[in-house]
């Protein structure tokens, strides 16, 4: 039995060049088309757009599940407008609710408490609307993962890349607000965990504190200001940057796994009509439909049960939304450290896992394209996706920042992990504050090296093809496993990746001791940066070692 | 019923000799086998155990009628197990070890009876139940991490009486509520919170109840795995069939 060929893209039918020629007029439309037509001109907008060809792989479609999300979000969201009072008006609570009749509650506490229990279909469409904000942030993630380690990123899509890091930063700031706004128990504590956020901001923290709650925390505006960034402010900033972010996916043309007939000048799809526009208008029903099912069948944030907002209590088990949880895990397990010079606090214990490591998150992600654009010298556009055994570097840092993501993630639940696995607080604590610095290096080093280790068994099935599982005994005594030689196809798309020389150093003055720091100048540092970006690639097989390689396998080889 | 009991039983044959009744007597002889490696032949505690002397009947009620004493083996905290001894049995070592010193006595049931409270007194509990409880045993009393393996044990199903004998004997890790802090009627309250909580329905599965991780761990699995794999579908299906 043959082993089984790498999966490759398959071929598609349909190719639409990058540049299309400019077409005559569109001839034969329906009446009401072309009346629309001779008013805004929609037949010269659908030819371009109807036929626009899109690419078939399943990990496309993760940024499709943020955008229906976000969708279902505005919907619900409306739905939930018309019955929220953004108010922190203190009122006696007579709903149905009856473990909370005749308590002291804020309007935004009580309204809450009356979509929950008394709206019709009110409770649903909050715990849909709850679970959209979680989903469209997990999907934003996740297609952010996959921008990442494709490296569709590069040019031409810089910008298209941190377009996308101010969405996932605002949809925090907006599920943020979102998670504030019933003003339950859970909901003021992550209040009072930003408030303390933003005292812990050296100097000017507590002038931020007042300039944000209007006075003290927690004041009794804060309310009425979140729920103007998250109903109007953040949502037309988010909407704004998903119009653009979408406007320049149509302008770049999406981009595609590398396969025969795929270049860096044509996309192989389907195109938009009548396909894409079934696929996505299909998915988009059943996003929203698992929405509805998991709102339906899932409860999220019980509010009764947390009560009406108190400063004075605090409830065991406080953390916030999945999407903050790494900040939450990064401020638990950082030690207390704090000084206080003259009248001043300096909060480092605050300060460091909040400002600082968020600072480097969204920094390094924003910076990410022209560090490896400067890295690796290449300044070409990139239409053709990579494999990410072909960017070993790259990936093996996206995995380090996975792991140390995913290491504050657990320090956020370290209270929940050790009642539910009987292991201790402080354990996991002190395991987290080493495993923050020594997982990431280990995840490094193992990604890099589990990546090469492809790239060398994409160069062997290259040059010896696929192994066949038969040993085969020679007359002479030998024993052999034949290799079957893969397709061209595949061939190709096991080597059709550019891979990159280092860069050199350039001398630093020319001969007459005048400094060189022009465009191409290269520094030792950078020189040294590009060798362990680059440096480390297995070369592919050139085209005399695959001509060689055919010739070689004719020979019987031998076992011993 | 242990309470019922205590206050019923005629527990008072006097044996002349020892000035100790009955009893008292039977509950010593059962302390000196189940108890007194770790608290000590006389209840004065050993490195083993703390001193019981003055812990009082409600103390010994509430960790003996829970099985969390004896405990099974040394660890950060007594966990809660099934029950292995009978009401009596615990009754008469709450006795003796109520002779040790004066400590809470096993509560009356109308202590903490919860049944006659208004809508008000209830929600009353509700904010004495966030106020004082739910940093350790969480707003929804599903109990909560606490340092070095210890934790606050959930709090659903636990009988009226353990509510109240942990209130007023602090158990463990827990602190001693006094009369003079929380008042019976209020222990009642919080008590009648509790049980109203228990009968709340939840708004769909609750996900074991723990708020925003298992939301998120849900969020991801569910939400992100299951449409991942619709849109392999999805990617898998080409214009005719194949």
């Amino acid at each position: 039995m043959m082993a089984k060929p790498v999966g490759i893209a398959p071929e598609g039918d349909i190719l639409e060049t990058r540049r299309p020629a400019e077409g005559g007029a569109v001839k034969s439309l329906p009446g009401p088309a072309v009346w629309l037509d001779e008013r805004v001109g929609i037949a010269k907008l659908g030819k371009a757009g109807l036929r626009k060809v899109f690419p078939d792989h399943w990990s496309f479609l993760l940024g499709e599940i943020a955008l229906y999300s976000f969708i279902v979000l505005l919907l619900t969201g409306i739905f939930l407008t018309i019955w929220f009072k953004p108010s922190m008006a203190e009122v006696e609570y007579q709903g149905s609710y009856e473990l909370m009749r005749g308590l002291q509650m804020s309007q935004a506490f009580e309204s809450t408490l009356a979509i929950s229990f008394d709206v019709r279909g009110g409770m649903l469409v909050r715990q849909i609307h709850h679970w959209a904000a979680l989903l469209f942030m997990a999907a934003m993630t996740a297609h952010m993962l996959r921008v990442f380690f494709t490296g569709a990123f590069r040019k031409p899509r810089e910008i298209n890349w941190l377009i996308g890091v101010g969405l996932l930063s605002l949809g925090m700031i907006a599920g943020m607000t979102g998670y504030s706004l019933p003003d339950d128990l859970l909901s003021g504590t992550g209040l009072r965990f930003t408030d303390g956020a933003i005292r812990s901001i050296p100097l000017v923290g507590t002038w931020i504190e007042f300039f944000v709650f209007g006075g003290e925390y927690p004041g009794d505006m804060i309310i009425a200001r979140f729920y103007m960034a998250h109903i109007l402010l953040l949502p037309a900033i988010l909407l704004g940057l998903i119009a653009a972010h979408m406007a320049l996916l149509v302008y770049h043309k999406h981009t595609q796994f590398p396969g025969p007939g795929r270049t860096e000048n044509n996309v192989v799809g389907y195109p938009l009509f009548p396909v894409y526009m079934a696929k996505a208008g299909g998915f988009f029903f059943i996003v929203f439909g698992a929405l509805i099912l998991m709102g339906a069948t899932l409860s999220i944030n019980q509010v009764w049960l947390y009560g009406p907002y108190n400063p004075a209590q605090v409830t065991a088990g406080s953390q916030p939304d999945w999407y903050m949880g790494w900040v939450e895990g990064a401020i638990r397990i950082m030690p207390g450290w704090e000084s206080s010079w003259g009248s001043t606090t300096w909060s480092w214990n605050v300060f460091i896992p909040f400002a600082i490591l968020m600072g480097i998150l969204y920094t390094g992600l924003a910076v990410w394209p022209f560090v490896e654009a400067w890295l690796t010298g290449d300044k070409s556009h990139h239409n053709i996706l990579d494999r990410p055994r072909n960017a070993p570097t790259r990936t093996a840092l996206g995995v380090a920042g996975m792991v140390w993501y995913g290491l504050f993630w657990v320090g956020g639940g370290n209270d929940i992990i050790a009642t539910q696995f009987n292991v201790s607080l402080n354990a996991v604590t002190w395991f987290l504050r080493i495993a923050v610095f020594v997982g990431p290096v280990i995840a490094f080093i193992v990604t890099k090296r589990l990546c090469l280790s492809l790239q060398r068994a994409d160069r062997e099935r290259v040059l010896h093809g696929s192994e066949s599982g038969i040993i085969v005994r020679s007359p002479a005594g030998g024993y052999h496993e034949p290799h079957a030689p893969i397709s061209n196809d595949e061939a190709f798309t096991l080597t059709q990746h550019p891979q990159y020389a280092p860069l050199e150093e350039t001398p630093s003055h020319d001969e007459h001791g005048v400094k060189q720091s022009g465009p191409g100048s290269v520094s030792g540092l950078h020189a040294r940066l590009s060798a362990w970006f680059t440096g480390d690639d297995i070369a592919k097989p050139t085209r005399e070692e695959i001509a060689d390689s055919h010739h070689h396998d004719d020979e019987p080889k031998q076992l011993h | 019923m242990g309470a019922l009991y205590a206050a019923l039983s005629p527990a008072t044959q006097v044996a002349a000799d020892t000035g100790m009744s009955a009893q008292v007597a039977e509950g010593k002889a059962l302390f000196q086998v189940t108890c007194s490696s770790c608290h000590g032949l006389n209840g004065e505690g050993t490195s083993q155990g703390p001193s019981l002397v003055g812990v009082g009947a409600a103390a010994v009620e509430f960790q003996m009628a829970t099985n969390r004493m004896p405990m099974a083996k040394p660890g950060a905290q007594a966990p809660r197990k099934v029950v292995q001894y009978t009401a009596q049995e615990i009754n008469n070592i709450a006795e003796y070890v109520q002779t040790l010193g004066p400590g809470p006595a096993i509560p009356k049931s109308e202590q903490y009876d919860y049944s006659g409270l208004s809508d008000d007194d209830i929600a009353r509990g509700g904010e004495l139940f966030r106020t004082n409880c739910s940093a350790c045993h969480q707003a929804a009393g599903n109990g909560g991490a606490l340092p070095n393996g210890k934790y606050a044990p959930a709090l659903q199903g636990v009988e009226p009486l353990h509510i109240y004998e942990a209130i007023r004997t602090g158990p463990q890790q827990m602190p001693v509520f006094s009369a003079g802090a929380i008042p019976d009627e209020d222990v009642a309250s919080i008590i009648g919170y509790l049980k109203g909580m228990e009968e709340q329905p939840s708004a769909g599965f609750s996900l074991g109840g723990l708020g925003p991780v298992t939301e998120g761990f849900a969020a991801w699995v569910l939400g992100i795995g299951g449409l991942a794999l619709v849109a392999t579908w999805i990617a898998s299906r080409g214009a005719r069939a194949k």
